[in-house]
């Protein structure tokens, strides 16, 4: 796996606005920002009504990820740019998301939206539409997605890597410092788990540290190749990141998203929980 | 919208929703300026004593931004089209006003 076959920076993204066969595509949790400004010919996913079920809690499938893409205008063939803010971190769920469904062709805009606004680039409010298209995915890979279980079976056995925040994995936040911290399950960690915040892997703008880099700080953490890897966080997003940074970049063959992450298995009965900054023991 | 299902920073301008007890959030708030006007969307983040990424908001219209801590000393960093700055805080429960100057 080459970072050029997954990876854009912004001046090739901008060399290839209006590209025949590449659809830039902006996701976000709170899809405002695409709407007072996005890149030019960008479409839009809204992470929370596109991409998830709306009653139960999961991603949405099969049939309703083809009809999505063929509603806006993506066919299996075009090179899929993803982007969007928090750093890309929805864009590196929907990065993720479109692996599972067996997209071919998909990147991520190094930076994501905050370099391009930092850099000052063009950025439009006229809304793109494509034309329709018949999109076909494939059944879902799961050889990228872990399971409550699978977790559970991996502590002490596999690597567990806890992206969140120090305080998040020690257990003295609930979520993220930019929202509000009463939640119902239980802080703390998976056991056996390192935490390595996903921040470790970019840059202040957003863009992705150097390959060389990024081996450095998994390998100091004592994340160990030879063994499967599964990566959460809270809800699986800035999860996404990591698996993408592991699997896409650093070309770790079996990588897993748990996408249940913490807000599943901090509220699970009678599973191990760690507190405090310490792995702990399985 | 503030959202605590997901994990986006919600809109920063927004009124402290009504579910959130300040007697027991440690809430990390101010407006970034650069020189005395304020500089919206900056892209804000948290950073632990240790220096360590927590969170990042992108600042409102009135260059607000905020943020959901733990008692203890946190670093803000704020990078922008105007310019980047940084400022430290010591912040326990309640909320804490802080003022974060960019320069170019």
């Amino acid at each position: 796996m080459s970072r050029d076959s997954v990876l854009v920076s912004a001046d090739w993204a901008e060399k290839n606005l209006g590209a025949a066969g590449v659809v830039f595509v902006e996701v976000d949790e709170d899809t405002s920002a695409y709407d007072t400004g996005h890149i030019p010919g960008a479409v839009k996913l809204d992470w929370r009504l596109d991409l998830q079920d709306p009653v139960r809690r999961d991603f949405v499938n099969r049939e309703q990820f083809q009809t999505l893409l063929s509603s806006r205008g993506i066919g299996n063939d075009d090179i899929v740019v993803l982007y969007g803010g928090n750093n890309n971190w929805f864009a590196a769920y929907a990065y993720w998301y479109f692996k599972l469904y067996g997209h071919g062709d998909v990147r991520l805009l190094d930076g994501g939206r905050k370099k391009w606004e930092l850099d000052n680039r063009t950025l439009t409010k006229e809304p793109a539409s494509r034309p329709a298209t018949n999109y076909t995915a494939q059944e879902q890979d799961l050889s990228l997605r872990a399971f409550r279980d699978d977790v559970v079976a991996a502590i002490g056995a596999q690597n567990l890597v806890d992206v969140r925040s120090p305080d998040e994995f020690a257990g003295r936040l609930l979520a993220p410092a930019h929202l509000p911290q009463e939640q119902a399950q239980r802080a703390g960690h998976v056991p056996t788990a390192i935490n390595v915040p996903w921040s470790k892997a970019a840059n202040e703008d957003g863009t992705f540290k150097s390959d060389d880099e990024l081996r450095e700080i998994y390998g100091a953490a004592g994340l160990d190749d030879s063994k499967d890897t599964i990566a959460y966080c809270r809800i699986g997003e800035r999860s996404s990141h990591t698996w993408f940074v592991l699997r896409e970049l650093l070309g770790h063959s079996n990588v897993k998203n748990y996408d249940g992450s913490w807000t599943e298995y901090g509220s699970l009965v009678g599973v191990p929980v760690a507190l405090g900054d310490e792995p702990g023991q399985g | 919208m503030t959202d605590i299902s997901g994990c986006g920073a919600p809109e920063q301008s927004a009124p402290l929703p009504a579910s959130v007890n300040v007697e027991k959030e440690t809430v990390i708030s101010g407006v970034v300026r650069a020189g005395d006007q304020p500089v919206s969307g900056a892209y804000v983040r948290l950073l632990d004593a240790s220096g360590e990424f927590t969170a990042e908001v992108v600042t409102s219209a009135a260059g607000q931004f905020r943020f959901f801590a733990a008692p203890g000393s946190w670093t803000l960093r704020a990078l922008s089209r105007a310019g980047n700055g940084d400022a430290t805080v010591d912040a326990g429960r309640g909320i804490t006003e802080v003022a974060l100057s960019v320069a170019a």
